[in-house]
């Protein structure tokens, strides 16, 4: 088996994971009851869904350079996705949302 | 492994199909902000995934700047456009 191979089926795998965090979390998102548990859903297609995505693209990258734009990207998107989360659930409370819980309903 | 990735392409673009229903649905503003905050990130994915088929670098730039906007926006949402009484 070679080191090309290897490396296409390793990232394929990867792309598998992402394709299913980001459907689950898209699925989350339509599902879930309220807004504190649609950011739950959320942030795991930010987070894990393209993370796994850019580990895929990273091992078939031809140049360093192109490695650290994706990661790059990478971290961006989980700064701000955690900033965004943080300050929409605030504001949410803030705004008087009140969380889902089962007894109300 | 040919079409695997175009596959994947595939998938992000459901993301953004099941992302547009809950926009339509509300009912808050802010769950509408969770839609277009997923769309951030699959446009985002979708630009990279674009840049791999393609073999474009220049996507890659793209897909940074999307990144850094996509943070802004959330952030300018919660501080300008959301009052507190117009939920």
């Amino acid at each position: 088996m070679t080191v090309a191979l290897l490396r296409d089926i390793v990232s394929v795998l990867f792309f598998f994971g992402s394709a299913f965090f980001f459907l689950a979390g898209s699925v989350g998102l339509v599902r879930f009851p309220d807004v504190y548990s649609r950011l739950h859903a959320l942030t795991k297609a930010d987070n894990l869904g393209l993370g796994l995505l850019i580990i895929g693209l990273a091992l078939r990258a031809d140049s360093w350079m192109t490695v650290t734009k994706l990661v790059l990207i990478w971290v961006f998107v989980i700064f701000g996705s955690a900033t965004a989360c943080h300050l929409v659930a605030k504001a949410a409370l803030d705004g008087g949302i009140e969380p889902w819980a089962r007894d109300a309903g | 492994m040919p079409g695997v990735v175009e596959l994947l392409a595939v998938a992000i673009l459901a993301t953004v199909a099941l992302g547009l229903y809950r926009i339509e649905r509300g009912p808050t503003n802010a769950d509408r902000m969770l839609g277009s905050m997923l769309f951030g990130t699959s446009g985002i994915a979708l630009t990279l995934v674009l840049a791999e088929i393609a073999g474009l670098r220049s996507l890659l730039d793209m897909a940074l700047v999307f990144a850094i906007l996509a943070s802004i926006t959330s952030v300018a949402f919660v501080k300008r456009a959301w009052g507190a009484d117009d939920r």
